[in-house]
């Protein structure tokens, strides 16, 4: 470590963490100090023990091993009662959860008193509130209408919210996780902007990511954990992308390549096509995707993709417009027309829509045809069939599971997401809808996911995918557009976009100059 | 503070497991109410259990009283299985006793071979039609089926009660509000001389054994087992959600049907608006010890019908309040919940303070 030697005291510090749940080990011997006015990233893959660790920070969970220090008002380090998260609080430990806890009927400024106020307090305690909340918004830059309903506000209103409730309690180190998990990229830098300035003021910062290219852009250091343990802390300057990849996984990490490819013929059109009310709806979109082309579409997520999604699952009906299937008119929402037409959806929500958690490995992956000869006979399940067919998509979707009667609940992300892969791709699909399918993987079950996905387009599929991560998107999407409140832009060769552009549309400056 | 944790397998044995000790639970706290009535209580549940399983006539009423309780239990086995909260099993069970009593007593002219599946079956259309009333009400307007099938348990009592007061009054029953007796060629065959056991109970049992290969062996059970577990999956997989709502509707409601067929062509001979003591509530009870297995319904029948059984003679013998029965079965339901909750989590009682959790 660089730390020079005039180095601001130590506000937390926690020494030989060690969580186990039955025989997995969450957490070991997990070392961290956190000093005032530094942004520390934690990073790791998904199941790494990031969130673990900081829910034993906040006392949602108790350490089996190892001590959580924190340093009182005059600097010492106390140890920290653990599993009280009224004592983390008490300690100036302020978490922002990547689910708000905020009460959506009540204003910003009930939700940031709450639980902090007596029951009955006058008027005055309120007043108090008010002022100080006053003070602590010119400070720190986080500008909120302090009477609006949270319902009413943007989630990153909310996240500023969230932030100002911990400020408010007097946090003197504030944990996020995951915090622009469900940003644009332009609220995301403009949070990374507040954090700086809140630690410059003091305040120690640690956020979670899995994200490289925030973490560099916004820590001043880095710990990456990797399947529990702490195995790089290191200055930010000091790393790149590569080499935190590596760090994150353990190994050489390839990125899979999108090779040029002439598109083919249209496979799917929609005109004019508008369906649903409230917010996730979609109004008057229109597109055609060819043979053999990727069609991105960026989005912030509750801008219609879900809709959009739902729709060409056939799990909705479009109000007008009309959708065409390789020249033939879809009018009946019907998720098995769709898949009897040759359209594989891998859905957003893949824990609720892609799997039956209490059914098995086997009979998840043949779930979609369960009615086709090959399983049935008369009615009656042909059990070896459907073990096979377990067995060869396990072997071949690397599906890491004890068997086919695995209860596919117990399986990782990951692995549910290959469940879903091997049901649909296998199928050799003409049109591919994958909805944020990397959503939520870790980087080695993103690479198979985008692997699949260059596949099917090189057999010739058309491939929709609908995503938030612009990194996603730029590698495998030959053309781009930007879903804002329902709206589609018209697609654009990814060539001619960039990530700022992009960016600027998914907040809603549909601007054609910003695409220059 | 206690916290529960998540057990990430649950053994089959404690699966198993669980519905015994909330049945020996049951009994345990329906001890205390022994006691406080003054009786003794080891004395009384030896006379219980010599009631329901001492003799070859006690056998004969316990299996007889166990019939209407597997129907019924399979019928709330079925639907509960797809999440379809059926609570109608007592009006489904009246349906079936009403159609089967109005096909079997002489509107149709028919030879007994085919009197008595026509009588069956009529039994069965009648309980599945009815449930899917509150079925169709679920599908197409979102109405909560716990309600619907519910409140239609005392339409249907109501309908049978003026039915029977009305048009399908028996004109020699001396004025007493019963429907005109079975003929003798659709009444289900006893299975033993002078006792009350009949081919009802072989009916009941090859129902739960076609229950339980539907639902293993079958694209139809396979279906229901999906749409039960997670309908959104279900719908985004392509299987036909509300078709197999439906179908899970008809088989569960006539399932409960044929608990009334049961009653009346096999036991009763006629129908009465006190024709079930209350089978198709009983018959939730079934289903949740029976952890909605088709096979556990049996047993779980067996084990109900045999604290019905035993209270009623014990009653007789030291002057306990039958109503002993319905506090067991009553306390083997919450029991068997609770238990659920053991066997899907693990308690930590965690002292306060230290914060350290202790198993």
């Amino acid at each position: 470590m660089t730390v020079p030697e005039e180095a601001p005291p130590i506000a937390l510090s926690l020494s030989g963490i060690t969580k186990r749940f039955g025989a997995l080990t969450a957490n070991e011997g997990v070392d961290l100090d956190l000093r005032r006015g530094e942004i520390v990233a934690l990073l790791g893959e998904n199941g790494a023990g990031k969130t673990t660790l900081m829910n034993i920070l906040f006392g949602h969970y108790v350490a089996d091993e190892g001590e959580v220090r924190v340093a009182g008002p005059d600097g010492t380090l106390v140890p920290l009662e653990p599993g009280s998260p009224h004592a983390a609080l008490e300690a100036g430990i302020g978490m922002v959860h990547q689910h708000f806890t905020l009460a959506e009927n009540l204003t910003t400024f009930e939700n940031i008193v709450l639980g902090t106020a007596p029951l009955l307090s006058a008027r005055l305690a309120a007043r108090a509130a008010r002022e100080k909340l006053q003070e602590l918004m010119r400070r720190s830059g986080l500008v909120v209408d302090l009477d609006a309903r949270i319902s009413r506000l943007s989630v990153g209103e909310k996240q500023r919210v969230e932030i100002l409730k911990a400020l408010y309690r007097d946090a003197r180190v504030l944990v996020l996780d995951e915090p622009t998990a469900v940003l644009t990229p332009q609220e995301s830098e403009t949070l990374f902007e507040t954090l700086k300035a809140l630690a410059a003021q003091g305040l120690a910062i640690v956020f979670i990511s899995h994200k490289l290219a925030e973490v560099l852009a916004a820590s001043d250091r880095i710990a990456v954990l990797r399947l529990g343990r702490k195995v790089a802390d290191l200055p930010a300057a000091d790393c790149d992308r590569q080499t935190l990849a590596e760090l994150m996984v353990g190994h050489q990490v390839t990125m899979s390549r999108r090779e040029p490819q002439a598109a083919g013929e249209v496979l799917l059109a929609l005109s004019a096509v508008t369906c649903g009310e409230g917010r996730d709806t979609v109004s008057d979109i229109g597109f055609e995707l060819r043979a053999g082309e990727i069609l991105g579409i960026a989005g912030v997520s509750g801008n219609g993709q879900a809709m959009l999604a739902r729709l060409l699952s056939g799990l909705e009906r479009q109000t007008s417009g009309d959708i065409r299937l390789a020249g033939r008119e879809i009018r009946a929402h019907d998720a098995a027309d769709m898949i009897r037409a040759g359209v594989a959806r891998i859905p957003e929500d893949r824990h609720r829509d892609g799997v039956v958690g209490a059914m098995s490995v086997a009979e998840n992956l043949v779930i979609e045809e369960i009615r086709s000869s090959r399983y049935q006979r008369f009615g009656f399940l042909d059990f070896r069939a459907i073990a096979d067919r377990a067995v060869e998509a396990i072997a071949s979707y690397d599906i890491r599971c004890p068997g086919g009667s695995a209860v596919a609940r117990l399986l990782s992300g990951g692995n549910i997401q290959k469940i879903v892969l091997a049901r649909t791709l296998d199928a050799s699909p003409s049109v591919v809808l994958a909805a944020q399918p990397s959503r939520g993987l870790d980087i080695g079950a993103t690479g198979d996911v985008h692997r699949r996905l260059l596949e099917a387009r090189g057999r010739g599929a058309g491939v929709i995918l609908i995503s938030e991560d612009l990194d996603e998107l730029f590698a495998l999407s030959d053309r781009i557009a930007v879903i804002h409140r329902g709206r589609l832009s018209p697609p654009r060769p990814a060539e001619e976009l960039d990530r700022a552009a992009v960016g600027l549309m998914m907040a809603g400056q549909h601007t054609e100059d910003a695409a220059a | 503070m206690i916290r529960f944790e998540p057990r990430e397998h649950v053994s089959p044995l404690r699966r198993v497991a669980a519905p015994v000790v909330a049945a020996v639970a049951a009994l345990a706290v329906a001890s205390l109410a022994i006691a406080a009535a003054g009786a003794p209580v080891l004395e009384a549940y030896g006379l219980m259990a010599k009631g329901a399983f001492g003799s070859a006539f006690a056998m004969s009423e316990l299996l007889a009283r166990a019939t209407p309780l597997i129907f019924t239990g399979l019928a709330a086995a079925v639907a509960f299985r797809a999440k379809l909260w059926n609570i109608g099993g007592e009006g489904q069970l009246y349906a079936g006793a009403l159609a089967a009593v109005a096909v079997g007593t002489g509107a149709l002219a028919l030879p007994g071979p085919l009197l008595i599946p026509t009588v069956i079956l009529a039994g069965a259309l009648a309980g599945g039609l009815l449930m899917l009333i509150p079925a169709l009400l679920k599908v197409r307007l979102g109405a909560d089926e716990v309600v619907t099938t519910l409140l239609l348990n005392f339409v249907v009592i109501l309908f049978v009660q003026m039915m029977l007061e009305g048009p399908m009054k028996d004109p020699m029953g001396m004025g007493w509000p019963q429907s005109e007796p079975m003929l003798d060629e659709a009444m289900l065959p006893k299975l033993m001389d002078r006792m009350r056991v009949h081919a009802g109970l072989i009916l009941a049992l090859v129902a739960a054994l076609g229950v339980h290969i539907l639902l293993k062996r079958t694209v139809w059970g396979f279906e229901t087992r999906a749409v039960g577990e997670n309908p959104e999956a279900a719908r985004h997989a392509g299987i036909p959600v509300t078709a197999t709502f439906l179908r899970v509707a008809l088989l569960s409601g006539g399932l409960a049907g044929l608990a009334g067929v049961g009653e009346v062509a096999g036991l009763k001979g006629y129908l009465t608006a006190d024709l079930s003591p209350g089978f198709g509530y009983a018959g939730i009870v079934v289903a949740m010890l029976a952890g909605l297995s088709p096979v556990g319904a049996v047993v779980a029948a067996l084990f109900i019908a045999g604290v019905f059984v035993g209270a009623d003679s014990m009653s007789r013998a030291i002057g306990v309040s039958n109503y002993l029965a319905d506090l067991v079965v009553a306390t083997s339901l919450i029991c068997v919940l609770v238990s659920g909750l053991f066997v899907r989590f693990k308690v930590r009682i965690v002292r306060p303070g230290t914060g350290r959790g202790t198993a």
